[in-house]
């Protein structure tokens, strides 16, 4: 058993920050626990423009806003191994890890940060029934194929559904010379960014079909038709509207999922709506010494957030490491009117973190809305938001006089309210 | 030495060429798709049947209880997954009761061991999942589960170390009797033998048809699934049928032997007997009924689903034997229990081939095969030693299910190897889990063109113009 401070399961941008942030806040003793041969996450295979214009203000490619924080890490010499799986957490801060280079080695830490990603939920997961042809793949493994391994997936496209990723598979797709035929949205509304929906598919006259879905996939090989049709309110597909696309490729871009299996070995508390753990404002779960941030806490749209979020963790971490656990009384928040959810669930009443970041998305597209935080039902916090959407996350900051207002057994309340 | 001829490397046709290769005998498998087990054999319940369910004094009766009482030592001896987990029958409403007694009797006059009806809320002591409609339940002890397609792959693997020859993507396109049996396929070969044995399961007819002038009809009837997340795997513990009524047969819900839970399956007879697709009808009718012997059913634990086809004889029971054309053996109409019954119609149709052919036994005969060394199931001790043995081992590629390039590389260099995503798949288990492959496609093409040598562009999901990729990207 090696013995170790902070152990940080996944180099990705969320791993990486938290690395970097607990550096600076004097630990020494950290490591990065990653399964792939590179730093970086997923931010390797996103090549195209976008990323880091809330961080560094400037617009960066993927792999270059991860290269900004790999340069960060090796400048600080922190510890890390590639190739490296962890197969199991336990609760009390027992990893067990595999590579080729060390075999099998079992690590306990004070604290641990989950920085594991997400992945895509599959075909299976959303019940299209047809044919189990090839040229059926989820639009980050054909984006890996596309754009890592340097493979075309097909030549004529249908994706289904509008997450960002498949949004921009669709640009990346055409630029390769395929025909994108269509892009069929289950939902009245995108799940994916705005400025995606415009970049993406309006330059480049693909048509966006909201309402639709897939319900049979033909072929016997490889796909050689789709069959969409119209649904109801009820999201049921209305039979009288099927038409047929020929195509030879079906992207599936239906969500992301936390990756939570470690989580579960370890019995961190999960949230049924996140898909991932339920933590407090400094990002600690129900495991003491056990963080989450990034993807595997919740999906976000924009890496910029994930950094944030996980240098606070890191930062939490370490003063975990330092003074162990000071806080017990928590407030739990709850979401109402639209809310979704809420990041952090709960809060402790002495926040020593100056302000706190609420992060939030919203079960539909709403007009003309306030974004509310009452305590007991007294608004402590109102923000003016003219759209919002499922696809994009919001944010409210609350400041330490705001805080001031909240103490144990108050209900607080995050919800969307007319203006 | 004598030429035989199997047609078919479905689980009939492995277990067969696997005791065949007991006698020193030619033994040709000739199979039309990429692999074994790409027919009815990778999509079924996979269920070792207890055998009260089959009609008295029928083949279908006699092979299901034969078939049973051998899975414990052939599931060791050839190392496939097994387990001896138990079956109910799930009575719904108090009338339906004599059914429920008929079934228990049948079940005795069939000879199944250990028979006994419990009253509903007994039932729900042991499974505290189903339905507070249940008013009683037929329980079996002896039902069990199989891995059905790596049971498959390993009656053909033993046999082929033992010396039987399997030659793939050859379809059989004429049978005739000439001074011997003369076999044709569809790429322009033919293969000359003192014995064809016809396993091809829902085509058994059509090949039947091209040897003999007594023809045969099987008709293709459908059977839909939906798997549920091994989180899920608490809802049942033993395997839950539905008591057949006027309403139609039910639907199954079952754990798997790697812990999943399944459900299904529908029964939809087919003109297309090479449409194995889903549909939208089929699997709402499963999940509705399925909800109906387990209510907490969450469909967003779903995470593949699929179809198989029933080899459906319309005169009813299994056809095995020699046909009225010497040479030409028949083991045709192997719907369920088929893959129960597999180990004993191998072992039959080997005897009485035998017997017919004057074959000696073979003295080399090893009946022994290791599978698969699989990392997700080893304690850390054990892990730890084979990473050492082997360093292939502690690199995770599929990390859903926990699998290994060690286990990859194994399980496309050893006899019958892999050649293609789905030949991984179901040997190890890569990409089979919640991810369906998400995230280890590329990886697994990558080590199968190392390992054959073959560009990225000419790796398949199965055989044939299943090709993953179409070419490069501009450069
Ligand atoms: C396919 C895909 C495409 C995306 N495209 C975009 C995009 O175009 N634009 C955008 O803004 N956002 C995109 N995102 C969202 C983007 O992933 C996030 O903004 C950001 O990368 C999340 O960072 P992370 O560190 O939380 O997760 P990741 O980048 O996924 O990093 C997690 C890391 O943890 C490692 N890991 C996980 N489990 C283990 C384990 N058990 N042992 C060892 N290591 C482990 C993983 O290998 C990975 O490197 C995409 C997400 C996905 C899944
Ligand atoms: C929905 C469903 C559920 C079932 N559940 C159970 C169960 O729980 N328990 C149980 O005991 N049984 C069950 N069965 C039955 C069992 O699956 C079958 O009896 C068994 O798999 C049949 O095996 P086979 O080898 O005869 O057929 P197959 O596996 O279909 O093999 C036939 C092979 O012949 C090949 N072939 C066909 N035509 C040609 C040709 N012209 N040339 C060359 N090759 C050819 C095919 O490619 C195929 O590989 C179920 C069946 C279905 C459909």
């Amino acid at each position: 058993m090696i013995e170790k401070n902070l152990i940080i399961i996944g180099g990705g941008p969320a791993g990486l920050a938290a690395a970097k942030s607990a550096y600076d806040s004097g630990e020494r003793d950290i490591l990065i626990l990653e399964r792939e041969n590179t730093l970086g996450g997923i931010l390797n295979q996103c090549i195209h423009n976008g990323f880091g214009l809330h961080t560094f203000k400037e617009e960066l490619t993927g792999p270059e806003y991860a290269n900004r924080y790999v340069q960060q890490v090796l400048a600080r010499n922190i510890e890390y191994k590639l190739g490296a799986t962890v197969i199991s957490v336990t609760n009390d801060k027992v990893i067990t890890c595999v590579s080729e280079a060390d075999g099998l080695v079992k690590y306990h830490a004070k604290a641990i940060i989950l920085a594991c990603g997400c992945r895509e939920r599959p075909r299976g997961g959303i019940n299209i029934a047809g044919s189990r042809c090839a040229g059926v793949f989820s639009a980050g493994t054909a984006q890996k194929l596309v754009n890592i391994d340097g493979y075309m997936v097909g030549k004529e496209v249908v994706i289904l559904g509008s997450g960002d990723i498949g949004l921009i598979m669709a640009r990346r797709m055409t630029f390769e010379g395929a025909k994108v035929k269509a892009v069929v949205e289950l939902m009245p509304y995108s799940s994916g960014l705005n400025r995606n929906i415009v970049q993406c598919l309006k330059d480049f006259d693909i048509p966006l079909m909201f309402s639709h879905t897939v319900v049979d996939i033909k072929g016997k090989d490889r796909v050689e038709s789709v069959v969409i049709a119209q649904v109801d309110e009820k999201l049921q597909p209305i039979m009288s509207t099927a038409q047929e696309i020929k195509c030879d490729t079906l992207l599936l871009s239906v969500g992301l999922l936390p990756e939570n299996e470690l989580a579960k070995f370890a019995n961190v508390q999960l949230s049924n709506v996140t898909g991932g753990g339920v933590v407090d404002d400094k990002m600690m779960t129900n495991v003491e010494g056990i963080f989450q941030c990034g993807n595997v806490l919740h999906v976000h749209d924009l890496v910029d957030f994930v950094s944030e979020e996980s240098e606070l963790a890191g930062k939490c971490a370490v003063d975990y490491i330092n003074n162990g656990k000071t806080e017990s009384d928590y407030v739990e928040l709850q979401t109402s009117g639209g809310v979704r959810y809420v990041v952090p669930q709960k809060i402790s009443r002495k926040v020593d973190t100056g302000e706190l970041k609420l992060k939030m998305r919203v079960a539909n597209v709403f007009k003309n809305r306030r974004l509310v935080v009452e305590v007991d039902g007294e608004e402590i916090f109102s923000k003016k938001r003219p759209v919002v959407a499922p696809g994009e996350m919001e944010t409210i900051t609350l400041k330490a006089d705001q805080l001031d207002k909240v103490s144990k057994g108050q209900s607080v309340v995050v919800c969307l309210k007319e203006v | 030495m004598s030429k035989i001829i199997i047609i078919g490397a479905g689980v009939v046709g492995s277990s067969i060429a696997r005791e065949l290769a007991r006698y020193n005998a030619d033994v040709l498998v000739l199979e039309s798709a990429n692999d074994v087990a790409c027919g009815t054999s990778k999509a079924n319940s996979g269920i070792v049947h207890a055998g009260f369910d089959a009609k008295p004094n029928t083949l279908k009766a006699k092979f299901n209880i034969l078939g049973n009482a051998m899975f414990d030592r052939l599931s060791v001896e050839l190392d496939f997954p097994f387990k001896r987990i138990g079956a109910m029958v799930l009575c719904f409403d108090e009338k339906d009761y004599p059914a429920l007694e008929e079934l228990y009797h049948k079940g005795e006059a069939n000879g199944v061991k250990g028979l006994e009806i419990l009253p509903g809320d007994k039932a729900r002591e042991l499974e505290p999942h189903i339905s507070k409609e249940v008013v009683a339940v037929l329980r079996a002890p002896s039902s069990g589960i199989v891995g059905p397609y790596e049971m498959t792959i390993a009656f053909a693997e033993n046999a082929c170390v033992n010396g039987v020859e399997f030659l793939f993507n050859k379809k059989v396109t004429n049978v005739r009797k000439a001074e011997d049996m003369v076999v044709e396929c569809a790429d322009g070969t033919s293969y000359h033998a003192d014995m064809v044995i016809n396993c091809a399961g829902v085509f058994a007819d059509e090949i039947n048809n091209m040897a003999c002038d007594k023809k045969m009809q099987i008709v293709a009837r459908k059977g839909e699934y939906m798997l549920l997340d091994k989180t899920n795997g608490y809802l049942a513990s033993h395997t839950l049928f539905q008591l057949p009524t006027k309403m139609g047969k039910g639907i199954l819900v079952s754990p798997t032997t790697h812990g999943n839970i399944l459900i299904g399956p529908t029964a939809h007879d087919m003109l297309d007997k090479e449409n194995v697709s889903t549909t939208v009808d089929g699997l709402n009718e499963v999940y509705k009924m399925a909800s109906m012997s387990v209510p907490e059913l969450n469909k967003r634990m779903v995470i593949t689903q699929f179809s198989g086809l029933r080899a459906h004889n319309v005169d009813g029971d299994f056809v095995i034997g020699e046909s009225e054309v010497k040479g030409f053996y028949n083991v045709a109409g192997i719907e369920s229990p088929g893959l129960t019954s597999a180990p004993a119609i191998g072992d039959y149709v080997a005897k009485d081939v035998a017997k017919i052919m004057n074959l000696e036994s073979n003295p080399n005969f090893v009946p022994v095969r290791e599978g698969i060394k699989q990392f997700s199931t080893m304690d850390d001790t054990q892990r730890a030693e084979i990473i050492k043995k082997n360093p292939l081992y502690g690199k995770v590629v599929c990390r859903c299910e926990v699998v290994t390039e060690g286990e990859i590389v194994d399980s496309i260099n050893r006899p019958l190897g892999a050649k293609d995503l789905d030949g991984v798949k179901r040997r190890t288990r890569a990409g089979m889990g919640r991810c369906q492959s998400g995230f280890c496609t590329s990886r697994i093409m990558e080590i199968l063109s190392r390992e054959l040598g073959k560009d990225m562009t000419k790796i398949t999901k199965f055989g044939g113009k299943s090709n993953v990729v179409i070419g490069r990207v501009k450069q």
